[in-house]
């Protein structure tokens, strides 16, 4: 990937093309400029790079590894790769931004850390993080997402983390960034919001891209190394988008790799049922930022819903909303019922047992190895699954009984 | 003339104004409150378009929002309610609300209807000066609608400056760095920026909102600024003791006797 598309996108407004920018009242407008300027002086300095670079290496456990699915891949055909964010410290590739935008706050002298979770995910990252460099932490999480990822809001309270339970609305993800947004500017000048995906004003969806980098370029040497040559197809789940563009920015300049986002179609493409943002949503500006958006014809966010809490989100990325109008990456979806079923098929096959979110991208990939049984697919395996067990095995049962 | 410029060139201090979420408390309430303010002595009124997910609303808007979207209020709604407004009401009238709601309406579409019905003014706190110039200038001047922007204690001189050359009938001084919600009194820090902007002279009148809940705060922000916008205090009044002209002159008795 060369550096210009880096420093092309985002403009120095924010912007990935039409997207992104910073649609704010002027309280947080202020603050995010401040935050701009923060990020753009420290996070470039050798000590901040070198800082990050030893926590990645001794303390999350990076790289993680490329993994040949072999006994996937002799089921569904093609040659099936996971980059391990499972293995990634925490579990999840969520500790790449949270470990940077933590460090940015010790380094501006901010007490406390202030963010929303869906999945939990985030949160216990961010928790980790502020556990890490002795910062507070408030994690702002809908009453749904705390009933049904109940082991993450334990691994919070363990962390030393403020879980604050949000009831409003849908009480899940869009909830808890309003809820944690507000909490933020009550307080910004001892606080830093860290925001868990590419989503946001500027200067986060360029922020949390650059920490998420890694994975990518990890990756691509690591595949390289494997098996001299480029995967054929590059996949990753999207909710926010952040573990995708992670992975994606590595390869955008190489043509013959092919992208592949995928989002969640829940129950089925029918209004409240899905979280579809790429397929189904038009442009709008959310939380801040412009991107593409499900929403009613009033301009209001619409309700969404997936088996995977961390995917279900009404807005998507700037930078994916542009890579789409690019036809960079290709967005496509897949329902809860392939994610379970993609979610026991590595469990039985490789004994891995991924998180739901990313049983999305895996469930895309077997889907990619039938139809192409001669080609090489990378995916991002993007956190570990224990999150999930007694909700999936409730839910759905064990596949010899299923429900 | 516009109603706003022409109400600044009369009257230069105690401008009172303010602010209530239309479709709160009641579905079809929005028309009798106008009026209710326009004959208890109110100056100038914003009218706010709620939406779901406000960045810049303290708890007693939000909720305000969440019953209005609750009792089905819409752009769409609001501006069919106040189609004869000018019938019944003549001072400056402007809507407030969120950037995407307007923009799934169509911003020319909406700039249109409004300055049909005799609305003056459009405050929408999340659309940055930089988008305003270079999308909707345009469109705003075409209809004769003036836009008004924010200012905050943390607003830099020259980012001012940017927002005096946009301005054209008030600039909105954000009392605190903070989101709505009314306070019980004004601080020296606050009292201090608010001075910070009295002398720098700008070029259009300066509105304080955001705190002002009594007399004593209005008294305050009005040896400062032209006047002052009372939020959150009015819309809390509306919920308690309903939104009958008794119990808004009741309100407004309190702020200017
Ligand atoms: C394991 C995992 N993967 C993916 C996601 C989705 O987020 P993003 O699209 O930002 O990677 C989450 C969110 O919680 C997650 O926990």
């Amino acid at each position: 990937m060369s550096e210009n598309y880096f420093k092309k996108y985002p403009n120095e407004n924010g912007y990935f093309e039409e997207y992104g920018g910073a649609f704010l009242p002027p309280v947080l407008e202020t603050e995010m400029k401040n935050i701009t300027q923060a990020y753009f002086s420290i996070s470039k300095s050798h000590n901040f790079i070198s800082e990050l670079r030893s926590i990645r290496k001794h303390y999350q456990g990076r790289p993680t590894p490329v993994y040949f699915c072999n006994r996937l891949s002799d089921k569904y055909g093609g040659r099936i790769y996971m980059k391990r964010e499972d293995l990634n410290h925490s579990g999840a590739h969520k500790l790449n931004h949270c470990m940077g935008e933590a460090l940015l706050a010790k380094h501006l002298g901010k007490k406390k850390l202030i963010a929303e979770t869906g999945a939990g995910q985030h949160g216990v990252a961010l928790a980790t993080a502020a556990a890490y460099f002795g910062l507070e932490c408030e994690i702002h999480m809908g009453e749904v997402d705390i009933v049904k990822e109940h082991p993450n809001v334990v691994r919070m309270e363990i962390l030393g983390a403020k879980v604050v339970p949000v009831s409003e609305g849908l009480k899940t993800l869009k909830e808890a960034v309003d809820s944690a947004f507000n909490a933020y500017v009550a307080d910004p000048v001892t606080s830093l919001y860290c925001i868990g995906s590419v989503v946001g004003p500027h200067p986060f969806p360029m922020m949390v891209r650059d920490f998420q980098r890694v994975v990518g370029i990890e990756a691509r040497e690591q595949f390289y190394e494997m098996t001299g040559e480029l995967p054929d197809k590059v996949v990753a789940c999207v909710g926010g988008g952040s573990n995708a563009m992670g992975l994606f920015s590595a390869f955008l300049e190489d043509d013959e790799c092919e992208i592949y986002g995928v989002e969640p179609s829940g129950r089925s493409l029918e209004p409240g049922e899905h979280a579809a943002t790429m397929t189904l949503g038009k442009p709008g500006v959310i939380h801040g930022f412009k991107c593409y958006l499900l929403q009613d014809e009033k301009g209001e966010p619409a309700p969404v819903y997936s088996v995977a809490s961390g995917l279900d989100y009404p807005g998507v990325g700037p930078e994916h909303s542009m890579l789409k109008d690019l036809k960079k990456v290709k967005y496509d979806t897949i329902t809860d019922k392939e994610a379970i079923d993609a979610f026991y098929e590595l469990s039985r096959l490789e004994g891995i047992i991924p998180a739901l979110e990313s049983a999305h991208a895996v469930a895309y990939a077997l889907k990619l190895a039938q139809k192409y049984p001669q080609k090489s697919i990378l995916v991002n395996l993007s956190g570990r699954g224990d999150k999930d067990i007694d909700f999936v095995v409730d839910e759905y049962g064990l596949p010899e009984n299923p429900k | 003339m516009n109603r706003i410029t022409e109400l600044f060139n009369k009257k230069k201090r105690n401008v009172l104004s303010f602010y209530f979420t239309a479709g709160h408390p009641e579905p079809d309430s929005t028309l009798s409150i106008l009026k209710s303010l326009e004959k208890n002595g109110a100056d100038m009124v914003e009218i706010g378009m709620p939406f779901s997910d406000p960045l810049a609303d303290g708890p007693v808007i939000q909720q305000s929002s969440q019953i209005a979207l609750k009792n089905g209020m819409t752009i769409k709604k609001l501006l069919a309610a106040l189609e004869s407004v000018r019938e019944e009401v003549t001072i400056p009238l402007l809507c407030m609300g969120y950037f995407n709601t307007v923009l799934q309406f169509g911003m020319e579409n909406f700039c249109k209807t409004i300055s049909q019905i005799g609305i003056d003014g459009v405050i929408l706190p999340d659309l940055p000066l930089e988008v305003y110039s270079e999308k909707y200038q345009a469109i705003f001047e075409r209809y004769g609608i003036i836009p008004v922007f924010l200012i905050t204690p943390g607003t830099s001189d020259e980012r001012i400056r940017q927002t005096e050359k946009y301005s054209k009938g008030f600039i909105y001084m954000v009392s605190s760095a903070s989101v709505t919600g009314a306070k019980k009194g004004f601080g020296n820090e606050q009292l201090a920026y608010f001075k910070r902007i009295k002398e720098m002279n700008l070029s259009v009148p300066v509105m304080a909102g955001f705190g002002i809940s009594d007399k004593f705060t209005f008294n305050q922000v009005s040896d400062y600024a032209a006047g002052g916008i009372i939020g959150s205090a009015f819309v809390s009044h509306l919920q308690k003791e309903g939104a009958s002209e008794n119990s808004i002159g009741e309100f407004i008795k309190r702020i200017v006797k």
